[in-house]
């Protein structure tokens, strides 16, 4: 236990104390919001989907731990690179606590990093239901899980710094655009609304939006569900995948 | 017992055989060309590598069986840096504490006497990140030391460091050996380090062990005056490819982009 924790904890300080990253990865959601949310929201008001702002906010949300989570893996790089990851592999620890702690710091950090832009989308005139934060956050960090341990497994198979945003960027982008973040699925095509079925994302935003707004495209009961066996399917890769790592 | 034993030991990487049938007991340096098969050695003795034939002993434990057992056994420099530069140089020693299982009652005062023999219990709470290497590499070997090891590993402890640094870092560690009563088994390019430090000298050239013995003993079969000239004789005068570790491939990859 207290090895996973002292792992957990090496993660959030390495957050706290790089404060241009912290900013930097507000800027992104920040941009989103305010293009997507000012630039769309008359159009959205005139079809007849209602504040747009509010339909946005929680998408933006899941956004912004997606995109922490995911790259935190890169840590994993980062310390293969610098040489500290072999510090933990000649350490008396099973592979799987080592990489139960990193993941379980990535994810808290990338969870803060929601939270920080939820209170931003406050400032800009969200006005989510108070009653489901809760409910929000548990979704919020079992999407930060999920994609922490995502982002773990395909580092533990990458030597290269340059490669990892790459490919990262070639899986995430096209998840995020069909998520139901930006806009609603009850419209698409058949096929594309089939692929939005198939993405996890869609299934934490649904959440995360359901629990803040009321908007269900999906139930929690769903949401909840695939969330947790994809998060443990994918725990379980980045495990295996960790184990057989090289310093 | 040995406190090292190692049998018949080879490791391949594909068709290349990087150590090739060693065997030998408690050398305590370890010298051989780029790209001999030090490191490789090494870190098949510290359980980063399984060999592809053979066994290895240390310190009663099979290296392959026994993994934790023997890893509580050893601490280890590595040839390139592995400390985190984010955090401050208590909170690296504090990390490796907590990871070897060890109580916050036992380690807090060790980790005050290792930071005061390596002279850097007042720089304790500054980040490494600021660290010159030589104040980097004496924070690495009190850290080796922090778990109480039976062997400290040194993969070329003082590989591009100032000679003042490295003759404060060699009499850092034969202090340590003296009073921890401990096996240093370290690799080194600088011949006069080995010796002056060590009590027996193995020499490794293309995965194999070509000599070992006394550094006085090597200097005597090789009718040369220094350990270099020995070293020399028994390993040719071409200079050797340096395939170099992973990282070094890493690094080269990344200036050629």
């Amino acid at each position: 236990m207290s090895t996973i924790y002292i792992l957990w904890l090496r993660q959030l300080k390495r957050y706290v104390r790089s404060k241009q990253r912290m900013f930097a990865s507000l800027a992104q959601p920040l941009l989103f919001l305010v293009a997507f949310g000012f630039g769309f929201s008359s159009i959205f008001a005139k079809a007849g989907g209602g504040n747009y702002i509010e339909f946005l906010a929680p998408g933006i949300i899941a956004m912004s731990v997606m995109f922490t989570a995911v790259f935190s893996g890169i840590e994993i790089i980062w310390d293969k690179q610098y040489g500290f990851l072999k510090e933990t592999l000649v350490a008396p620890v099973s592979r799987f606590n080592i990489m139960l702690g990193r993941t379980l710091g990535g994810a808290t950090v990338a969870f803060i990093q929601g939270i920080i832009v939820l209170i931003i989308t406050l400032f800009i005139g969200f006005k989510p239901v108070v009653s489901g934060i809760f409910l929000a956050i548990v979704f919020m960090f079992l999407l930060a899980l999920f994609f922490t341990a995502f982002g773990t497994a395909i580092a533990s198979k990458l030597d290269d710094m340059q490669g990892f945003p790459l490919i990262i960027n070639f899986i995430v982008m096209p998840l995020f655009f069909l998520s139901g973040a930006l806009f609603p699925i009850a419209g698409l095509p058949a096929v594309f609304a089939d692929i939005v079925k198939l993405n996890p994302l869609s299934y934490a935003v649904d959440g995360v939006r359901g629990a803040l707004t009321g908007m269900h495209t999906f139930s929690f009961f769903t949401d909840g569900i695939v969330l947790t066996l994809i998060t443990l399917v994918c725990l379980w890769i980045g495990a295996e995948l960790f184990k057989r790592i090289q310093a | 017992m040995n406190i090292i034993d190692v049998k018949n030991v080879s490791k391949n990487f594909g068709e290349v055989k990087a150590v090739d049938n060693i065997s030998f007991s408690v050398e305590t340096a370890f010298l051989g060309p780029n790209g001999a098969g030090k490191t490789t050695t090494i870190k098949m003795l510290t359980t980063l590598l399984p060999p592809s034939k053979g066994s290895i002993i240390l310190n009663n434990h099979n290296v392959i069986l026994e993994p934790d057992a023997t890893r509580h056994s050893f601490g280890i420099v590595f040839q390139d840096p592995s400390i985190d530069t984010e955090l401050t140089a208590y909170e690296n020693m504090e990390f490796h504490a907590v990871l070897y299982s060890m109580k916050s009652t036992l380690y807090k005062p060790r980790i005050q006497e290792l930071l005061e023999l390596v002279d850097l219990w007042d720089r304790k709470d500054s980040l490494t990140k600021e660290f010159s290497g030589g104040m980097k590499r004496r924070l690495e070997i009190a850290r080796g030391l922090l778990h109480h090891p039976k062997v400290l590993f040194l993969d070329e402890p003082t590989l591009g460091l100032d000679p003042q640094t490295r003759n404060h870092i060699w009499s850092y560690i034969q202090n340590l050996n003296k009073k921890e009563n401990l096996t240093v088994f370290f690799t080194t390019h600088y011949m006069e380090e080995a010796d002056k430090v060590a009590d027996t000298v193995c020499i490794i050239d293309h995965g194999k062990i070509i000599a070992n013995g006394t550094p006085n003993e090597l200097k005597q079969k090789t009718n040369s005056k220094t350990l270099e000239d020995a070293f020399l004789a028994l390993t040719g005068k071409n200079i050797r490819e340096d395939s170099g570790d992973n990282q070094m491939k890493i690094t080269n990859r990344m200036w050629r982009r």
